[in-house]
């Protein structure tokens, strides 16, 4: 597909005020706000267009599957360090689009933390060029990573630069038997010390640690922290990289980012903490009172999203965090300066804009 | 310096007037001899004197102030130590100074969740100091670290030494408290690992006091390494030595820092620190690696190996902390000491991909027969941040134009190179004619229309960071880009 398909049907839906639902690979139509507006499939905007391995830069546009991504750093002992996930056809604007990241975001960053530069077609169709393909530049605003997380809303992810990080040396998996508590007080622990962690997951009473890095540092680890080792820890980890694991089996699915060391809220249906105690996941009922849900973690300094639900109950009110209204009047111009028609993905984020 | 801005017209004994209404005397400065240390910041060829110094203590008083000159439509430049090298808190000819030199207190050092909450004049080094005595510290160190404060770092988006494998300041505060133009406070980010609606908080860090007042800063501390240890080697030729940078990477190895100096960095630096570098060597190169003691000693192996292979003349290990220290202390120092050879020096900051090292080097050399000056090189040769010293004489007629001419045709180099007018130091006043070289009209109406989104009647630094349109035609540079139209592809509109 060519770039000035996509130039043209944001143009045209511009000038006829028609909101567009931009679509990669549609595997997170689950995620956010409810869908409107005529599909814009972008997935045929795809390949990958440079890979400079000595660099730690991969460009693709925006409709490339992460797996092929994924694939061609892999051949290179390279990877995308926030690990996101790259099951049947997710795309990479997708992927940027949504802002989500996998289990070493702990000790890696975040999507965001990684974007270089994008190529965006706004909501006037006009296309836009920021950041670009080296580590550090800091001429104009950091538009680029605003985009991460956007959802969509701010343009068309024509083409996205992404940092790469070589695939570390040596990686094994501990496993601890605790609860909650004590999972979150030992992980802040750990994390306050040089150890090479690069993820933590928290089930039903079992702790799972990697420890990646140079073989010595990694041997070094594992003999101070004991724990036993697992029986295939690439397959534990892709369970819940891919979220197939059990523990997000629940339906509604709430996602809380907390500080670290924040204890266990006062709710019921805790099914798994990552990312170093940040991140607890939460299985609620479907008519259970889901205020609850935000205001504790709201106390707590962190935010709740409502990640997997029917959609009757996101329509309520909306799956992410309600935002103070100086920031809802930010996010609002900044809407408008980058998509004055409001056509790209409406409600996808905030039911506002 | 800069020609008078039409745009704004300040009467000064109002304004006064009004701001003593909340300010106690020892906040305001007015006098011109007061006034005369905020003429420019660390880039002192361009210098403005301001119509008053606010230095406020309070929240309560920044807002004030801010209210007070959107009200009256006056000009507010924000500046920490004014170690700036882009001349962004340079001030405004018809405005105020709000120096935040008096917010210089560590709130709050949180051990167990890593980070610490600090007013924007704290130093940078004093954040690692103060977060010592827990074994953690803040990981951005730009060389000004014992001057600089997190606000200028947050503003500048600053990186060092540490930033190519701990990033920079982007990737290394959680949380920032702002006040906008019209001095309402708000909060961005948490000390959650990420925060609901769009990442504010990367679009506020590096806009370089165009969009809000930073007053609160919470950043992430990391635990200090068990050990660090530096390789020195020497190359005889630049481009083995950039070759040389490549292999690194392309073995899998982020070094916790990789830096090089060319031989004209080096002689002015060996007599000054006496650090024992190679003064034969055309290039010299420092790679430290840190982590558990086994972890340094099995990169430090691989490393040596890399560089033998790469060519490398001379290969020295650190065999100890003071040791280690030597090494770094020239290339630390690699400004003062150029400083101890030239009347002046223009510091330039460009970045280009690795692999066009010895190409951009070749042309800084045919650059400095063109211009008739000298030019030192030190740089981030990891993430390919270029620090060029080009070496003038200020007293000296029409050295500075050529120092100036000089510098332009490097940013210039660097973007046709295929990187950037800047990687840390900002765009501020010295590179705003550049950016209408990187960028293209679309992308600068772009940045207008986001800078409105903060900062409607434009008072935040006016001038600074991202130019005009019309400034752009003047320069006689809108839409050429890499030396020809961009996206070829598309129809213009
Ligand atoms: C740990 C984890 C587990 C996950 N588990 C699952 C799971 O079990 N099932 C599942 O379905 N998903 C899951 N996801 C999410 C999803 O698979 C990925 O985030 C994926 O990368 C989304 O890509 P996509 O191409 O499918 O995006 P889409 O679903 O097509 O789009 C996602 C968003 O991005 C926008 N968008 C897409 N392309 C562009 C573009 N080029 N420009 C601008 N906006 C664009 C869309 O409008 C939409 O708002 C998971 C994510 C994480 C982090
Ligand atoms: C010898 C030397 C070495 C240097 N080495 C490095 C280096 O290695 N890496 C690097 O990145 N930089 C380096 N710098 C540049 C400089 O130190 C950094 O840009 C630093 O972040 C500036 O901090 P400051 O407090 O001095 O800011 P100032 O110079 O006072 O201000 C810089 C900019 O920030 C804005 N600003 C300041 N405080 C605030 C605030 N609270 N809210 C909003 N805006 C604000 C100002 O308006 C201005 O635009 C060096 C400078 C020198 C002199």
């Amino acid at each position: 597909m060519q770039l000035d398909t996509i130039v043209s049907a944001v143009k045209a839906a511009c000038e006829s005020r028609t909101p567009l639902r931009i679509r990669g690979a549609g595997s997170k139509d689950f995620y956010g706000g409810l869908l409107a507006g005529e599909v814009l499939d972008v997935s045929g905007h795809c390949g990958i267009v440079a890979y400079e391995p000595t660099e730690l830069y991969i460009t693709a546009k925006g409709g490339t599957p992460l797996a092929e991504v994924e694939a061609t750093l892999a051949e290179k002992g390279q990877m995308l360090a926030f690990e996101p996930p790259h099951f049947a056809g997710a795309t990479v604007g997708g992927c940027v689009a949504a802002g989500l990241s996998g289990p070493r975001r702990q000790q890696a960053g975040a999507v965001r933390d990684f974007v270089l530069g994008v190529k965006l077609v706004d909501g006037t169709g006009q296309m836009l060029s920021f950041g670009g393909q080296v580590m550090k530049n800091v001429a104009g605003y950091d538009v680029s990573r605003l985009i991460a997380g956007s959802l969509g809303t701010l343009g068309v992810i024509a083409e996205v630069t992404l940092k790469v990080l070589p695939r570390p040396v040596a990686e094994t998996t501990l496993v601890f038997a605790c609860d909650a508590t004590e999972a979150i007080r030992r992980l802040n622990d750990w994390g306050g010390q040089p150890l090479p962690i690069s993820a933590s997951f928290w089930h039903d009473g079992q702790l799972w640690l990697r420890l990646s890095g140079a073989r010595a540092a990694v041997e070094a680890a594992t003999s101070k922290l004991g724990g036993n080792s697992t029986v295939n820890p690439e397959k534990h980890w892709n369970s819940i990289r891919e979220q197939t694991h059990p523990a997000f089996a629940a339906s509604p699915l709430w996602r809380l980012a907390l500080p670290s060391t924040a204890p266990c809220p006062e709710l019921d249906g805790l099914r798994a903490i990552e990312w170093g105690g940040a991140l607890r996941w939460y299985a609620g009922e479907v008519d259970g009172d889901h205020q609850a849900v935000r205001v504790a973690a709201a106390s707590l300094g962190g935010h709740a999203v409502l990640y997997r639900a029917p959609e009757s109950l996101r329509c309520l009110d909306g799956a992410f965090a309600e935002l103070p209204p100086a920031l809802l009047a930010l996010h609002r111009r900044l809407k408008k300066a980058f998509d004055p028609q409001g056509i790209l993905n409406p409600g996808r984020l905030y039911a506002e804009f | 310096m800069s020609s008078p801005d039409p745009a704004f017209s300040t009467d000064l004994a109002a304004l006064a007037a009004r701001l003593r209404l909340f300010l106690p005397p020892h906040c305001l400065l007015l006098g011109e001899e007061d006034l005369r240390p905020y003429e420019c910041d660390g880039l002192t060829a361009y210098r403005e004197l301001p119509l008053a110094v606010c230095l406020p203590e309070t929240e309560a008083q920044v807002i004030d102030i801010l209210r007070t000159c959107h009200s009256l439509g006056v000009p507010v430049v924000a500046r920490g130590a004014g170690t700036g090298l882009s001349g962004g808190a340079m001030p405004h000819a018809q405005g105020v100074v709000l120096s935040l030199a008096r917010f210089n207190k560590i709130l709050r050092v949180d051990r167990a969740a890593r980070l610490a909450v600090v007013q924007p004049g704290v130093r940078n080094l004093a954040v690692s100091e103060a977060a010592a005595p827990y074994g953690l510290y803040y990981a951005p160190d730009p060389s000004s670290q014992i001057a600089c404060t997190l606000g200028g770092n947050v503003a500048e988006n600053s990186g060092g030494v540490h930033c190519l494998k701990y990033g920079l300041t982007v990737h290394n505060v959680l949380r920032i408290r702002v006040v906008s133009i019209e001095g309402e406070a708000f909060e961005i980010g948490s000390e959650a690992p990420d925060a609901a609606g769009y990442d504010l908080l990367a679009l506020l860090i590096g806009s370089e006091g165009m969009l809000g007042v930073v007053t609160e800063v919470t950043v992430k501390l990391v635990p200090k390494p068990e050990l660090a240890q530096v390789v020195m080697a020497s190359f005889a030729d630049v481009a083995k030595a950039g070759d040389a940078v490549a292999a690194i990477i392309a073995a899998g190895i982020i070094p916790a820092g990789l830096e090089m100096m060319d031989k004209a960095a080096t002689a002015a630096v060996e007599p000054f620190v006496k650090a024992g570098y190679d003064m034969n060597a055309e290039a010299i190169l420092l790679c430290e690696s840190d982590g558990t003691p086994e972890e340094v000693a099995e990169e430090i192996a691989r490393v040596t190996e890399v560089l033998n292979a790469a060519g490398a003349n001379e290969i020295r290990v650190s065999q100890s902390e003071a040791e280690r220290l030597r090494f770094w202390a020239g290339r630390k120092a690699a400004f003062p000491a150029v400083g101890r050879i030239t009347p002046d020096y223009y510091c330039m900051d460009g970045t280009i991909p690795r692999k066009r090292l010895a190409e951009m080097l070749s042309s800084i050399a045919a650059m400095e027969t063109k211009y008739g000056l000298r030019c030192a090189n030190v740089f981030h040769a990891g993430d390919g941040n270029l620090h060029p010293l080009i070496m003038y004489d200020a007293s000296q007629p029409g050295d500075w134009e050529r120092a100036e001419a000089f510098g332009a045709e490097i940013l210039e180099l660097s973007v046709a190179l295929g990187g950037s007018i800047t990687g840390e130091h900002g765009v501020g006043i010295e590179k705003i004619n550049q950016m209408c070289v990187q960028y293209a009209t679309p992308e600068i109406e772009a940045f207008h229309r986001v800078k409105a989104a903060f900062d409607e009647t434009g008072l935040l630094n006016p001038g600074k960071a991202v130019p005009s349109l019309h400034r752009c035609a003047e320069y006689g540079r809108m839409h050429v880009h890499h030396g020809d139209v961009k996206f070829p592809e598309l129809e213009r509109f």
